[in-house]
């Protein structure tokens, strides 16, 4: 027997036809209604208590009354009793357009209503008015180095709450998973600090760490950018020997950026592709033909486009010519990284890119140590950087040493010059990075079955709250 | 009858909606005493349906105590293909209101004993009561529910296979793909619709024209099963001018001479929010 506490006596009238009501299975249906409950309603019709105690037999799946939490009625729902929370009143990313449908979670994931009301006869426990807003998927950043003081390249004596004060912090950017970056490092620090970044699931703690991205050392000197030249490396001949020898691990490992002009990188791009690792070309000197070898052995990412590489020649169009590439293997999309913090990427060069190949437009931030932080010098790996307004220079060079936007400016920004789609911005920052990852089947959409990682948005595109798992961890 | 003639198809599917809350209203259905509704799918009551959303958002009309039977549903469609009854009630009609889903009630075409989920449904009507008003369309053939022509006007809820009238009628919605309509349904009999204590059947367009003709100007006769509510007290044709096209001059002067009458059942239009205590 188990004790149910009723709300007021006319829930109560209404919840016994309700036991009647329930199916051994969906899909059956039980001839007699009456046959099912175990006392008849009389009793409870006569009560005129405002609040009683009623013993009910349990049935099949679970009664449980919540009285007065949102005015409803009781859950009575066959597959789960979690929760269920249904936002109304907003426009939510699905099928690449925003449309006017309601948002159901229950335990972290989103909930397909019309599964629900037919096979559970479920409904929901609280509604969450979203007054005309825009729910997207959460962001995800795939290149993002560190910020509020934060450099994840250092092997500092507090990794992991480094890296949980950046993952707290970017909540309120949208994201919700990011990978956190280390910039070119000596082994020792590989070592150090690789075992420390550990997967992990997002919650009222922080966004969600889906693997690390390790950009470099395996990169080209001439376009190393802010990288320190004394500890870039070369292949010297197997794949995972060199791999193992400079990073120690590779669990934990999302991405690595690589140049693939370097001697012996085919057998890495192999041996990290076929470890689920995306392989990104970047802070390389390759042109087109080695380029489109490299993504035959498995890359499918360009590490900030158009910034460390060849310039877009028309006879010679280097990694830049990957977006209109015919040896693509079919089947396959090459993504491709954009910092669009105004700074990083001429608007113009936005555009021709987003263009040419919309679908593989991807977000990042590339954030640095600095961001979040005040002007002055910093260190950035094995750097120092000077950050001048929304610059941020190589210290006593005109260098650009990453950016210091963040998620959210990002989305505006690319939305703003490129003139695309509200529904195209978000899928930069959110569909695209989880397609990148192969993890679109479970984050970066608003499918039913997926988590619900997601940002809340008004008009200007302004994050006004973040969820992970159905759980609101920041609003405005 | 009552023939209600509106000029259009919008204003048709508002008087219709307008009775049906009325109806509700007026009978102020409690938790021991549900209002039971009778409900179709397809084009025709879109609107009525999208009318009845509007009164619910706006706070004038509740569907807690409302319980629904639907006519029909295709056997063999998944439950959550975007084309079955299901799918349809869901986004066009229960989503958007305050029904509760154990008082929503469509033949299931995937269980296994197809018979007995018609007798269980029969018996499910029985148990709810009858019910109080069964909402309807007409096929282009003169068919209530699945009901193809020649089907018994005293049939019961049963297992259907359609006309190819009717499979290419359907075909719109699956692509223009004849090979993907379903070919069999379950449907309420006439008999079952009969038995309501009223009817409104909602007929628009010219391609009903010569339906409607047939069903309420000539005979009773099972090959026009639509028919057979000449023989009910208390039935309600709604249609639009259009639908009208192929109707004596005459019978359309009666009834539209009759229209200050009829508007006389959704003016004034009743809100729960009278209701509330």
């Amino acid at each position: 027997m188990r004790e149910v506490f009723f709300g007021d006596a006319e829930r109560v009238t209404s919840v016994a036809p309700r036991l009647s009501a329930r199916r051994e299975s969906p899909g059956t249906t039980t001839a007699d209604s009456a046959r099912d409950t175990p006392y008849s309603t009389d009793f409870l019709a006569n009560t005129s208590e405002r609040s009683i105690r009623v013993k009910v037999c349990e049935l099949t799946g679970v009664l449980k009354c919540r009285g007065g939490i949102s005015g409803e009625m009781p859950s009575n729902k066959s597959v789960s009793d979690a929760p269920i929370t249904q936002f109304v009143n907003c426009r939510i990313l699905k099928d690449h357009k925003l449309q006017r449908e309601d948002l159901w979670v229950r335990e972290g994931k989103i909930l397909n209503p019309e599964k629900l009301f037919f096979d559970e006869q479920g409904f929901a426990d609280h509604k969450v008015d979203c007054e005309n807003k825009i729910i997207a998927p959460g962001f995800i950043d795939v290149q993002i180095n560190g910020g509020y003081g934060i450099d994840f390249s250092q092997a500092s004596s507090d990794i992991r709450g480094g890296v949980a004060l950046v993952a707290k912090k970017i909540l309120e950017h949208g994201v919700t998973s990011f990978c956190p970056t280390l910039v070119t490092s000596p082994p020792h620090i590989y070592h150090k600090v690789i075992p420390e970044l550990k997967v992990q699931d997002g919650g009222p703690e922080g966004a969600g760490v889906l693997g690390i991205h390790l950009e470099g050392p395996f990169i080209s000197e001439e376009k190393r950018g802010a990288h320190p030249p004394k500890f870039l490396r070369t292949f010297k001949g197997g794949g995972v020997a060199d791999l193992m020898e400079t990073y120690g691990r590779l669990d934990n490992v999302a991405m690595v950026t690589l140049a693939p002009e370097l001697a012996n990188s085919a057998a890495a791009i192999h041996e990290l592709s076929g470890r689920g690792i995306a392989v990104s070309l970047g802070h390389s000197m390759a042109d087109l033909s080695q380029a489109e070898e490299a993504v035959q052995n498995g890359a499918t990412f360009i590490t900030h486009l158009f910034n460390a590489m060849l310039p877009f020649h028309h006879r010679d169009p280097g990694i830049v010519g990957l977006l209109t590439s015919d040896r693509v293997p079919p089947g396959q999309t090459v993504y491709y990284g954009m910092i669009a913090d105004g700074i990083h990427t001429h608007p113009a060069a936005l555009r021709i890119a987003h263009r040419a190949h919309p679908a593989g437009l991807v977000l990042v931030t590339d954030a640095v140590t600095a961001m979040g932080l005040p002007p002055g010098q910093h260190t950035l790996g094995q750097q120092q950087i000077d950050i001048q307004g929304l610059h941020a220079y190589v210290a006593g060079t005109t260098t650009l040493s990453g950016s210091i936007a963040t998620m959210d400016m990002c989305v505006r920004h690319f939305r703003e010059v490129s003139g695309c789609t509200v529904e195209a911005a978000l899928e930069a920052a959110s569909l695209h990075p989880a397609q990148l990852l192969g993890i679109s089947h479970r984050k970066g959409t608003l499918e039913y079955g997926t988590d619900a990682d997601f940002v809340v948005l008004d008009d200007t595109l302004t994050v006004r709250e973040t969820y992970i798992a159905g759980q609101q961890v920041w609003r405005k | 009858m009552r023939l209600v003639i509106l000029d259009d198809y919008d204003l048709a599917s508002e008087w219709a909606a307008k009775y049906i809350r009325n109806r509700i209203i007026q009978f102020k259905p409690t938790a021991d005493r549900f209002f039971t509704l009778g409900l179709p799918t397809g084009s025709t009551p879109l609107g009525c349906y999208r009318k009845l959303i509007e009164y619910h958002k706006n706070g004038d009309l509740s569907f807690k105590y409302v319980k629904t039977f639907n006519m029909d549903e295709y056997v063999g469609l998944p439950r959550d293909h975007p084309e079955s009854y299901h799918s349809y009630m869901w986004n066009n009609f229960f989503k958007h209101t305050d029904i509760e889903p154990q008082n929503t009630h469509i033949l299931d075409g995937n269980a296994s004993n197809l018979q007995a989920e018609c007798e269980a449904f029969e018996q499910k009507i029985t148990a709810a009561g009858g019910i109080e008003l069964f909402v309807g369309g007409i096929g282009p053939d003169g068919h209530i529910a699945f009901n193809e022509p020649g089907s018994s006007l005293v049939s019961r809820t049963r297992v259907k296979t359609l006309a190819k009238d009717t499979i290419v009628a359907n075909a719109r919605f699956f692509g223009n793909n004849l090979s993907k309509v379903p070919t069999m349904t379950l449907t309420v009999g006439v008999g079952t619709v009969m038995d309501a204590r009223e009817v409104m059947i909602l007929i628009t367009g010219a391609h009903k024209a010569f339906a409607l003709y047939k069903a309420i100007e000539e005979g009773v006769n099972h090959m026009w099963t639509v028919s057979a509510f000449q023989q009910h007290p208390r039935t309600i044709f709604v249609c639009d001018e259009d639908a009208t096209l192929e109707l004596r001059v005459k019978t359309v002067k009666y009834f539209k001479g009759l229209m200050h009458v009829h508007n006389q059942l959704v003016d004034p239009m009743l809100t729960v929010k009278d209701y509330m205590d």
